[in-house]
């Protein structure tokens, strides 16, 4: 394979492509409400109309307003289905004959899709995420046949720092300054680790670019490794995403017989294989040093740094490990530049980014925006704003590292810092939408009984003190907790906060804290108000004789 | 083997590359508390009650698993040091049932020493009180998890100097646990030697030999540190 | 100088710890000469009395009479001491808190080793009705200080008691002892 055969592959799936495409979703979030069935007839349906000619019907993946799935979408008419059942699927067939329609019509010029800028969910929605042709037709494997045979490893990394990418797993380590520790580290042997165990509460943009275009991170590993200098990688995906898992062997398996992954790729010395190691659902398991420990083989927990996966990581040997959306936005960034990357965004927060948008919100489902977005844009003109007349009270971002934005800070944008400076972070893109029946105590009770469960048991402040900051939390809740164990509470916060070994730990008590910070009246509402008073327990009928 | 200079606590210490902020500290003399460290085997920096504030870094750093650098500036005793390691202490005596006036390790154990050395005269948590098991299926030794720090010295000396691999943590959070095997009965344990090598790491209670009672469990650190040392350096003759 | 008003009192402890108390040995009689000892399973005063100076509470929490009197001595105490280990962490006491509420170990004790007339007693008015979980007197009360061992050592005990009485703040570092 070379960049001829490629162009040329490229060139006959596109003439292959038929005048009429129906795409339908098949993410997860769509096929568990009967999409695959929907697509089923709609194949009969064209076939049985005689359009097969004319009319090509497409799986593709997430198309992103999960809330009215399962979802088709017909071009070039541009016209969007929503909550199609597979009993009116063929009506959307009829209606290429001029007649009526008995699917619900979307808008897809609702400013839930106009105000996105798709740069990591481009190819989402458009390619089939099981044929390797469909994204070559998209441009895909361009970028790593340009590195390979056109650019240094140096130049790579040059072109990411140039980006401004920062890590999108939730911390925002700029990913050029890691390539390039990866780079200059010694050793022979080097690895590439895609981190595809996204775990927080409400998020799924990770599993909706591994669902709808695998490729993207394929070829942004290839590139990695081809910076770093690796040839072998893992991509340490949890079980929880079955189809996640089946359309990455397919796509590692389809990129080997072509010839873009494997030895010589691109008939250049560069040789890279990528392989699946699955989670078994321990969300620790994300932090990246318990995730390369359960990659060998080992319990996964978390041991302390430095040193950092990039000197040693993997079987101690110098490692680059990304997150999924970090990944995919490599080829990108290789295809049209770093410059052009750096030109979208804010000052210090570059590009897009992509939310799963949850909870008590209209239109819940998948964004890209760019960085520096407000927070009203995306909650109140994408989201819609809070259904059936409430108001929205509070944004939590970050999952269980993150904290709740109050009502008030709408107007954020957002980016890194300003979220930190909420006492929130940028997280790996899960956006819940509280409205005011919301008791943020509960939130904060949810986050940390999360975290008591996820914690590892390594560290004491972590797995003793989530616990004793979860209980505290109920007491509070149940109306028993006094002003003596508010002041306990932030005092565990902040050693828990300070003296845990990981990120899982370190972030914890996020929650609790931003609620207190912005909502501290709520739980000084459900307070004692004598600050020594104790519920003590009596069992009833302890009684059984008498004494004679 | 190059040499490091830095401060700690004030003082001017020298010390080789690679060693720990731990080492350097004791032999200067500086002592630094310590759980999970056990002399001998590697280090997990698990227990923090050794984390040490670090000039120029926002973060506390464990001493036992942070090397040495030119010019740190450590400091080993604050006011929020101390808040910290007695809090981690309550939060440990809150964990599980410390019972020390019917442990076989009262008297010689590392946990009840440490409270009394960090000023840690009573708990302010909400004691967890977990109904735990008593593994007494071993015909020498006995495992109570009531007394269990979970600092896993014990899996440590199993893999590392006996290289048995009999003990092991399973479960998560507060549910983790010391086991043997695949969570079998000590007692039906393949691979345990009976070596007595986790008797000897145990920090506290939990690890014992049968037929111990309260106060009557004694424990040879040095016999560990002599075998990595004869082993690893050579060192036969102490 | 004014007389200081002692007291001590013992809730779900075993005594130990005033047998160490007594342990003092002639040194009660120089107590004497400085306290007055007004209530405790020593004296015979039936009833707390009000504007005592000195507490120790030997004992954990265990049921409602604990909990009444336990308020009843903050109110009318300046300074309340935990003394012992029951006291100060429920030790032996508490050792049946993780086994459930109360009925495991009275049903152990009263039916299950009974060799004659198995049963729980029941005398309401007279009995009172132990509490789900034995607690540390701090988790019903504010307590000023802290004197653990099992028992204190008679060391212990007159150390403290010196530095309450007058002879400087309490040296708690060297009164910690657990067991």
């Amino acid at each position: 394979m070379d960049l001829k055969d490629l162009l040329a592959l490229k060139e006959k799936e596109l003439a292959a492509r038929k005048p009429i495409v129906i795409r339908c979703c098949t993410a997860a979030g769509c096929l568990s409400s009967r999409g695959e069935a929907v697509k089923e007839r709609l194949e009969r349906a064209v076939y049985d109309a005689g359009l097969g000619e004319r009319v090509e019907v497409r799986g593709v993946g997430c198309l992103r307003l999960c809330c009215q799935g399962p979802l088709v979408q017909v071009d070039p008419d541009n016209l969007l289905y929503e909550r199609v059942t597979p009993e009116e699927a063929g009506s959307i067939v009829d209606a290429l004959n001029g007649e009526k329609v008995s699917v619900a019509r979307g808008n897809p010029n609702d400013p839930f899709f106009t105000k996105q800028q798709s740069i990591v969910l481009a190819n989402s929605g458009v390619v089939d995420p099981n044929r390797i042709e469909s994204y070559v037709a998209a441009d895909g494997y361009q970028a790593l046949h340009q590195a390979l045979h056109e650019m240094t490893p140096k130049a790579v990394v040059e072109e990411m720092l140039a980006s401004g990418l920062r890590g999108r797993g939730g911390a925002g380590y700029p990913t050029g300054l890691k390539w390039a520790t990866v780079q200059k580290a010694a050793g022979a042997k080097k690895y590439v680790i895609c981190n595809a165990d996204e775990g927080d509460p409400g998020a799924f943009m990770d599993r909706s670019v591994l669902e709808s275009d695998p490729h993207s991170v394929l070829e942004g590993m290839a590139l990695g490794a081809y910076a770093v200098g690796a040839d072998q990688g893992y991509i340490y995906v949890r079980a929880e995403y079955p189809l996640a898992i089946a359309r990455l062997q397919t796509a590692i398996n389809q990129a080997r017989r072509l010839g873009v992954l494997g030895s010589a790729v691109f008939e250049s010395p560069f040789h890279f294989n990528v392989d699946l190691r699955i989670g078994a659902g321990a969300f620790v398991c994300g932090e990246e040093t318990a995730l390369m420990a359960s990659v060998e083989g080992k319990r996964g927990t978390p041991r302390p740094r430095p040193p950092f996966p990039a000197e040693s990581g993997l079987w101690n040997c110098p490692t680059l490990i990304n997150n999924v959306e970090t990944f995919a936005n490599v080829p990108a960034i290789l295809r049209r530049g770093g410059a052009w990357f750096a030109g979208i965004g804010t000052e210090r927060s570059k590009g897009t980014k992509v939310f799963a948008l949850a909870g008590k919100i209209r239109n819940t489902g998948l964004i890209e925006v760019p960085m520096g977005t407000p927070l009203r844009v995306i909650v109140e003109e994408m989201g819609g704003g809070a259904p059936d007349g409430a108001s929205i009270k509070a944004v939590q971002t970050g999952g269980p590292s993150g904290g709740c934005i109050p009502a008030e800070h709408l107007d954020t944008p957002v980016d890194y810092d300003s979220l930190n400076k909420l006492g929130s972070i940028m997280g790996s893109g899960g956006m819940i939408v509280m409205d005011d029946s919301t008791r943020m105590v509960d939130v904060a009770r949810f986050f940390m009984e999360f975290c008591m469960d996820e914690s590892c048991g390594k560290c004491i402040p972590c797995r003793a003190g989530t616990v004793q900051i979860h209980g505290l939390l109920a007491k509070v809740l149940a109306g028993e907790a006094t002003a003596r164990d508010l002041g306990q509470l932030e005092e565990l916060c902040d050693l828990v906060k300070n003296t845990s070994l990981c990120g899982l730990g370190q972030t914890a008590p996020n929650p609790v804290l931003s609620t207190l910070r912005f909502f501290r009246r709520e739980y000084e509402e459900l307070l004692l108000p004598d600050p020594f008073a104790v519920k003590l327990a009596v069992p009833e009928g302890t009684v059984s004789v008498e004494i004679r | 083997m190059a040499v490091r200079t830095l401060t700690i606590d004030s003082k001017q210490v020298s010390a080789e590359e690679g060693t720990t902020i731990l080492g350097a500290a004791r032999d200067a003399g500086i002592s630094i508390p310590t759980l999970c460290h056990l002399d001998g085997i590697y280090d997990v920096g698990a227990c923090r009650m050794c984390l040490v504030e670090l000039a120029g870094s926002p973060r506390l750093l464990p001493a036992c698993t942070t090397m040495v650098a030119e010019g740190m500036d450590v400091r080993t005793q604050s006011d929020r040091l101390r808040r910290y390691r007695r809090m981690i202490l309550e939060l440990l005596f809150a964990e599980r049932n410390h019972v020390c006036a019917a442990c076989v390790s009262n008297g010689h154990c590392e946990l009840q020493t440490m409270a009394y050395s960090q000023g840690m005269d009573h708990v302010r948590f909400a004691y967890q009180s977990p109904l735990l098991e008593v593994d007494l299926t071993h015909a020498s030794f006995g495992m109570d998890h009531n007394r269990c720090i979970l600092c896993t010295r014990c899996v440590r000396v199993c893999w590392h100097i006996e290289g048995a691999g009999t003990k092991n943590v399973s479960g998560r959070g507060t549910h983790a646990r010391i086991i043997s095997d695949l969570n079998q009965p000590w007692g039906m344990s393949e691979t345990c030697s009976a070596c007595g090598k986790c008797i000897q790491a145990c920090p506290t209670g939990a690890l014992f030999r049968r037929g111990m009672t309260a106060g009557e469990m004694e424990r040879d650190r040095t016999r560990l540190e002599f075998l990595v040392n004869a082993r690893e350096k050579k060192q036969w003759n102490v | 100088m004014e007389r200081v008003r002692l007291a001590t009192t013992w809730f779900g402890g075993c005594s130990g710890c005033h047998m160490s108390f007594l342990d003092l040995d002639e040194w009660i009689v120089d107590l004497t000469a400085k306290v007055d000892y007004v209530y405790g399973p020593l004296v015979d005063t039936k009833e707390y009395p009000e504007g005592v100076d000195v507490v120790l509470i030997e004992g954990a929490i265990c049921n409602t009479e604990h909990v009444e009197m336990a308020h009843r001595i903050r109110q009318r105490t300046k300074t309340v001491v935990s003394f012992g280990d029951c006291a100060v962490t429920s030790n032996v006491v508490g050792m049946r808190n993780p086994l459930g509420g109360p009925e495991v170990v009275l049903n152990r004790a009263y039916v299950e080793l009974a060799d004659v007339n198995p049963g729980i007693p029941v005398a309401p008015g007279i009995l009172p009705p132990l509490l789900d979980r034995a607690v540390p007197v701090h988790q019903v009360i504010p307590v000023d200080h802290f004197l653990p061992g099992c028992p204190p050592c008679p060391e212990r005990i007159r150390m403290l008691l010196e530095s309450l009485l007058g002879a400087g703040a309490a040296p708690t570092g060297r009164l910690i002892k657990f067991g």
